[in-house]
Parts: C-alpha cells; sequence; structure tokens
C-alpha cells in the first residue's frame, strides 16, 4: 500500500491500462479479500446463470403450457386473490436487509461498533424472515398443491425441477449468509476489528474491510434474487 | 474518523437511503407489471428493464463497483458477454428442439 498513492494514478481507460500493463498488483486498493470475493461472485454468477438458462431452454421447449406462476402463488387475503403477493414480500424484505448490509459497511468503516453490530443484525433477521417466508412457500406448494420435482397439478412437469432447484440453490445462499452474518455481528461487537483479535478459524487478523467483503456475498445473493423473481417468477 | 495510516472514504447515509426507496420502487412497478397483467412484448421488455435497472443500483452502489478502478469492474463485466452468447445458443436450441417437436408429433416418425 506505501509504494503508490492511488489518488494519484490515471483513471478509467488509462487506469485500466496502466494497472494491467506492467509486472505489478493489478487490483490496486482491492485487498486480496475483497478480489477473492468478486472471484468468487463471479464462479457463483455462472452457476446461476447456468440455472436460469436451462429454464429458459425447458421452457421454451416445452409442448406443455408452462404453470401460470403469478396464479400458482398467489395469495388470498381477506377474500382477495392477489398474485405473486408472498413473493413480492419477499423480494422487499430481502431489498431492505440488502439496504441495511450497505449501511452497516458504512459504519463498519468509520469504526462505529455500535451501530456496524445493529445493522449487521438487522440484515440477518431480515435473511431469517426471508427464509421463514420460503419455508411457508415450499411446504404450500409440497403439502397442499402437491408440487413434486417429476410431476405438478398446474402444467409442464419441468416446472418442480426448477421451482426446488433454483430457488433451494438461492435459499441455501441466504441461509448461509445469515449464519455469517451472525458470526461477524458477534465480532463487531466484541471488537476483533479494533482490537486485532484473530479469527478463530483462519487465525488471522482482519479488519473492517471483512464486513465490505460479507457485505459484497449479502448483496450478491440480493441481485441473484432480481433474477429469478424476473425469470422465474414474473416472466 | 478513519485513521491516519490509512485512508478510508464512506459515502453520505442518504445515497444508501436513495437507492434503497429507488429499488423499492422499480420492484413494485415490476410486480405491477403481473397485477396489470402486461402481456407479449410489453411485458417481457418491462421485466427486463426494471430487472437491469435494479442489478445496476446494487452492483454500482451498493457493491461500491461505481467506485472501483476499471481494473477490476473490467474483469467482472466482460465475463458477462459470455453468458450473453451462452443465453443466444440455448435461445436457438430450444427453438429448434420445439419446432422439431411440434414436426413429429404432427406429422410422425
Amino acid at each position: 500500500m506505501s509504494q503508490f498513492d492511488i489518488s494519484k494514478l490515471p483513471k478509467g481507460q488509462k487506469g485500466f491500462m496502466y494497472d494491467w500493463g506492467s509486472d505489478q498488483r493489478a487490483f490496486k486498493g482491492v485487498p486480496w479479500g475483497k478480489a477473492m470475493m468478486w472471484i468468487f461472485l463471479l464462479s457463483d454468477t455462472f452457476i446461476f446463470s447456468c440455472f436460469l438458462i436451462s429454464l429458459m431452454t425447458a421452457r421454451a421447449s416445452t409442448v406443455v403450457p408452462w404453470p401460470p406462476t403469478s396464479d400458482v402463488f398467489a395469495l388470498t387475503v381477506f377474500g382477495v386473490e392477489l398474485p405473486l403477493l408472498l413473493i413480492a414480500i419477499m423480494t422487499f424484505v430481502l431489498i431492505t436487509s440488502s439496504g441495511t448490509m450497505a449501511i452497516a459497511v458504512k459504519y463498519g468503516y468509520e469504526k462505529n461498533r455500535k451501530l456496524c453490530g445493529w445493522f449487521l443484525v438487522a440484515t440477518a433477521l431480515g435473511g431469517l424472515t426471508f427464509v421463514g417466508m420460503q419455508a411457508f412457500e415450499w411446504s404450500k406448494l409440497i403439502f397442499h398443491d402437491g408440487v413434486r420435482p417429476w410431476n405438478n397439478p398446474f402444467g409442464a412437469e419441468q416446472f418442480g425441477a426448477f421451482f426446488f432447484m433454483v430457488t433451494g440453490f438461492h435459499g441455501t445462499h441466504v441461509s448461509i449468509g445469515v449464519i455469517f452474518l451472525f458470526i461477524f455481528a458477534r465480532k463487531v461487537f466484541r471488537g476483533d476489528f479494533d482490537t486485532g483479535r484473530r479469527g478463530y478459524f483462519t487465525s488471522m487478523k482482519s479488519d473492517y474491510e471483512a464486513i465490505e467483503i460479507l457485505g459484497l456475498y449479502w448483496h450478491f445473493v440480493d441481485l441473484v434474487w432480481v433474477f429469478i423473481f424476473a425469470f422465474f417468477y414474473l416472466w | 474518523m478513519a485513521s491516519d495510516k490509512k485512508e478510508v472514504h464512506t459515502h453520505k447515509l442518504g445515497i444508501y437511503l436513495w437507492i434503497w426507496t429507488l429499488l423499492f420502487v422499480f420492484s413494485f412497478f415490476s410486480y405491477m407489471v403481473d397485477y396489470l397483467n402486461f402481456q407479449g412484448l410489453l411485458r417481457w421488455s418491462l421485466i427486463v428493464f426494471f430487472m437491469l435497472a435494479k442489478a445496476g443500483f446494487i452492483m454500482a452502489i451498493f457493491m461500491h463497483l461505481y467506485w472501483e478502478r476499471w481494473a477490476i469492474v473490467n474483469v467482472l463485466l466482460w465475463p458477462m458477454t459470455a453468458i450473453g452468447v451462452f443465453i443466444a445458443i440455448m435461445a436457438a436450441e430450444s427453438y429448434y428442439t420445439f419446432f422439431s417437436r411440434m414436426f413429429y408429433f404432427v406429422v410422425g416418425s
């Protein structure tokens, strides 16, 4: 970090040429953990893309009508049938938790320990709410509607397989994120990033950068949901 | 409040609240696309537009990509063209599969 002053380096396209142009560290101002998280998220992007592209392939090539997701995921509230209501609420909950995560990252960098910790807890609670609603959605589809990966009462048989695979894989990501949010909230409250206490798993000292890296993962989970919401539920 | 040895810049709280509100509005609009039962090209273009707008704001502001140097931004965004190519290939493939299914269901093998 001490070899260069990042604010004096060329920016934009010239900066791109400069950073990659010689035998030096390419990602300036990016800690290695953040670069690695980005690489991981890039690979995860490809996995989710493969799921959604195969969904497109199955849906475009089947000769049986695709189940009307708008009605399948409708909820009846006070006698009024509202299409996709639960999914819309889940979307708002996840976006909100993404917002609290962004604020937690900000307070982390400002070394505001308490607020950073509480916003992490709020984010984790948002994630838990999301997973809870997903569990409700799954059990409704499995026990009430009788949807199985190999058939369902609504239409094309591939629907069940894609529903469980795509939302299940995303839900797994959310659950793992919630676990790490609680772990890092504890670390923040204990002051690990101020005292330089070594991590239990990595035995390395860490910094509030760790909160931004965790935030990248959490925002990515929200990002994937944006695409699932569009391609699986709305399309 | 940043320590002396390391310059860390943070952003004002307002920008996150603004983006949060924007994401709410975009999500509400994309929900309305379904609620108002838009169909066909209008539905698909609106869904994709709101999806890309939300994804763009999340990546640019929440994930701080707007403030990163181009060296890492390019590494992250160029691979998306491979996904675009893959989508095009599989779209062509699935239309061909659909065509042959319909053809052989009608004509018989």
